[in-house]
């Protein structure tokens, strides 16, 4: 068997590519499973900081693809879940430390021990992008109901494509349904129709992320927040449930789901 | 507010525009074909075309339509019946 091997990516940066990661790592080893997220924005890391697990790194993802050490020197074990662990990105380096050949080794190597790989892919189209999405069995698209956003995810679900890693699946992270209710932001179903792809997940826009991240714990810990119980839905989904988009309140269509809070 | 406000003076929404721009805008990205280019080539089929039947120009009709994530130039030229002509 060996593990499933998921790609994050977005093309426009800032969308929320590593929260989704780091959200979808922890959620899995909450439901019990073995997963490793690794970093593949070498230069520019962060999933190390979004987990809260920076104070513990002693080798990088490049000191194993260059002999340093064995990978699993590489892996920090996460605070909470002994079977989620982190393989961070080099910060002083760049993108053409590794290849996309590096990443599929890598991952082999890993695939027997582990459950799920979780790749979090840089922004952007070059060698980064090629890295994250080589070894990926499942490659995920974030983006925001916004037109910068949707365009680079356009493209970017062009180039999955085009490497015959498609179908690719779409993330629509921060939607506000509030500015949707004003006709002042996309739905997700416009999202949807323009980039015409699958719809994993919806994350609603929700200001404890910005709290859970400062803290280093990601929110998907927190029952309470809809965000959390979106990307803990999305992790399911991934592990083959069959979990309804949110139910808020709307006009009967799934699309409009996100009105009131119904506690 | 704003979008009550447009409601009022029967503005479309801001989302309604940003939807229909990125209908554009990722049609013209998918082809890697700008909007002027398709001008240029709309003149340019029609030079050619008119060299064997007669069109009418003011009706011919070039565009990018989409199915799925598909891309099909459609080009759409009426005729102008020569035999009702003296």
């Amino acid at each position: 068997m060996g593990a499933k091997v998921i790609t994050v990516t977005s093309g426009k940066g800032g969308v929320g590519k590593t929260t989704t990661t780091a959200n979808l790592a922890v959620a899995l080893a909450s439901l019990g499973y073995k997963v490793t997220c690794m970093d593949s924005d070498i230069g520019l890391r962060n999933l190390d900081v979004v987990l809260g697990l920076e104070n513990r790194i002693v080798y990088d993802l490049v000191d194993v693809v260059e002999g340093r050490c064995r990978i699993r020197q590489a892996m920090i074990k996460d605070k909470k879940f002994p079977e989620l662990y982190l393989i961070p990105a080099a910060q002083t380096r760049d993108k053409s430390a590794v290849s996309p050949s590096d990443m599929i080794r890598l991952c082999e190597e890993l695939k027997p021990e582990m459950d799920w790989i979780i790749i979090d892919s840089p922004a952007g189209i070059e060698r980064g992008f090629k890295n994250a999405i080589a070894p990926a069995d499942v490659i995920l698209v974030i983006t925001n109901p916004e037109v910068s956003a949707v365009r680079d995810a356009d493209r970017i679900i062009g180039l999955i494509e085009a490497e015959q890693k498609g179908p690719a699946h779409l993330i629509i992270n921060r939607l506000n349904p509030a500015l949707v209710k004003k006709g002042d932001m996309l739905t997700a179903e416009d999202v949807v129709n323009l980039l015409a792809v699958d719809l994993l997940g919806i994350v609603p826009e929700d200001e404890n992320v910005v709290a859970s991240t400062n803290r280093g714990t990601p929110i998907v810990l927190d029952a309470h927040s809809k965000a959390g119980q979106a990307f803990m839905n999305i992790a399911k989904r991934l592990n083959g449930e069959e979990i309804p988009l949110m139910n808020l309140e709307g006009k009967g269509n799934i699309f409009s789901i996100f009105g009131k809070r119904t506690k | 507010m704003s979008g009550f406000v447009d409601k009022l003076l029967n503005k479309p929404s801001s989302a309604d525009t940003a939807r229909q721009r990125l209908q554009l805008v990722l049609i013209h990205d998918r082809a890697n074909l700008p909007p002027g280019q398709i001008d240029l080539m709309k003149e340019e089929l029609i030079r050619v075309i008119s060299k064997y039947v007669v069109i009418d120009r003011a009706k011919a009709e070039i565009a990018v339509e989409n199915e799925g994530r598909e891309q099909r130039l459609t080009i759409n030229i009426p005729l102008v019946a020569e035999n009702r002509r003296f």
